[in-house]
């Protein structure tokens, strides 16, 4: 029997693996497809209902709106408040609160 | 085949069974590299995932959000203000939006209550998140009790819950009508929570959001840029944050693979003089140690690109899917469509493969450039 050179073998196994890349990419397509509708009734409920932000993490208003967001917003208890969400300190300060003015 | 190629396909076959001699030390190098590529290719498709949904979703977000200040704090507005911001050029429609937040004790849950600027919902119905239906046990049909600021029960029938598929914006959407929202939140009349201002052409956007801060000093102007820029920066931030945490194992993988690289062992050595004995130019050699790094990078990075794919989309990105998307009590589930960046991948690409060549390479030409009765009698 003759055996197959280990060259062959390694040709073999790469095709495999772009083979796979192939089947993930048409995967990919598909659920592109699929989720074309679900995005487009989402879009459609922003417009209808005049939503701002996505639903991630509800626990408080900066974190439900971050984009609503008052600048102070971690320390709304008091002003020495600490953030004590765990959400909030993976939530930076929205750009417009953070945005260099002229004095 | 040419002698060329037949030449290379020799070398390639004493490299593939060189490699099958070390078996552990390269299976093991292998796996790790896998990982590794797997983990930060997961990284960068989710949040570009996010990122796009964001952009595509959100592009429907109103485009002038108008809101008063008071003492730094976000304050209702007084309807009548509509009057004073139409009156500017370039603005078509002012209106007013009322939503606020319930607190619900018995789910331990806060939602967002919204009333649908066109309405569309009758007094005493509402329509809930899948997110509010799952926390109350509630369903079409049944009643949604709240407790209004006037102490008072307020009790408001389901008349539909928002679709499952849209959880990524409704999870927590209580819908209600006006007069509800007026009476629940004891909500003074001639109040809203915020003004959403459109404006006929969108290249003026940012000119009469100025405009209108201008002649209401005491507002502030969200446009729907400055949301949209929010969630892009929210989901680089938290990658950063995440590729900040594995960075540690990337480094521990730059660290292992150099030494293994730079470190050559006295058997590999030993074979490379025996090689540069029996004839091999250097030039082979390196070939050979090229070759070897190429087979083990190619297969990484192609393995941990598809582990990575598997990882988000077959397992929903359980491996770190609720860092990057967030949490709370009320639990959004939602599927992200997929997202294939060319451009970072390519990134991650040339981050890893080349260094990892070049790591190989360079210890290799040393060995081999040296004289092979040398390299034989240092054992």
């Amino acid at each position: 029997m003759k055996c197959i050179r280990p060259s062959d073998a390694l040709f073999l196994f790469l095709a495999y693996l772009l083979l796979w890349v192939i089947l993930l990419g048409c995967d990919a397509v598909r659920r592109n497809q699929e989720s074309r509708a679900r995005i487009a009734m989402e879009s459609s409920m922003v417009r209808a209902y005049g939503l701002t932000d996505l639903c991630l993490a509800s626990e408080a208003r900066y974190t439900r709106h971050p984009s609503q967001a008052d600048i102070h917003a971690p320390f709304q208890d008091h002003p020495m408040a600490l953030e004590h969400f765990p959400s909030g300190s993976l939530i930076p300060p929205p750009p417009h609160l953070t945005r260099r003015t002229l004095p | 085949m040419t002698p060329a190629i037949a030449r290379y396909r020799n070398i390639l076959d004493f490299t593939l069974r060189a490699m099958l001699r070390r078996r552990g030390k390269n299976l093991l190098l292998l796996t790790l590299f896998t990982l590794v590529i797997a983990v930060f290719a997961s990284i960068l498709l989710f949040t570009q995932a996010l990122r796009r949904e964001a952009v595509l979703i959100l592009k429907e977000a109103p485009e002038i959000l108008i809101q008063r200040m008071v003492a730094g704090r976000h304050d209702l507005i007084p309807t009548g203000l509509a009057v004073r911001i139409e009156s500017i050029p370039g603005v078509r429609t002012v209106a007013p939006r009322l939503w606020g937040y319930y607190f619900d004790p018995s789910a331990n849950a806060t939602y967002t209550l919204v009333v649908p600027p066109a309405g569309g919902i009758a007094e005493g119905k509402t329509r809930i998140g899948v997110g509010v239906g799952r926390s109350r046990k509630a369903f079409r049909g049944s009643t949604l009790s709240m407790r209004g600021y006037d102490g008072q029960e307020h009790s408001l029938e389901i008349e539909a819950l928002l679709p499952e598929e849209s959880e990524l914006v409704s999870s927590d959407l209580v819908i209600i009508s006006e007069p509800d929202f007026r009476s629940l939140f004891s909500f003074p009349a001639g109040y809203a929570t915020d003004l959403a201002v459109t404006v006929a052409n969108p290249q003026e956007i940012a000119m009469v959001a100025r405009k209108i801060t201008e002649l209401l000093p005491d507002t502030r102007a969200i446009t729907r840029t400055d949301i949209i820029t929010t969630y892009q920066s929210l989901f680089d931030w938290r990658s950063g944050v995440m590729a900040l945490i594995f960075a540690s194992a990337l480094i521990s993988f730059a660290v292992f693979a150099w030494d293994r690289a730079t470190g050559l062992s006295a058997e590999e050595r030993r074979e490379t003089g025996i090689l540069k004995a029996i004839g091999w130019e250097t030039s082979d050699i390196l070939v050979m140690k090229f070759s070897e790094g190429a087979i083990i990078a190619l297969v990484s990075f192609l393995g941990g690109c598809i582990l990575a794919w598997v990882h988000l989309y077959f397992f929903w990105g359980s491996l770190f899917g609720v860092f990057l998307k967030g949490w709370s009590s009320l639990y959004p589930y939602f599927r992200l469509a997929p997202v294939i960046d060319i451009y970072q991948l390519s990134v991650l690409f040339t981050l890893t493969v080349p260094p990892y060549i070049a790591a190989i390479l360079i210890p290799s030409w040393r060995a081999a450039s040296m004289d092979p009765d040398t390299v034989m009698r240092e054992q």
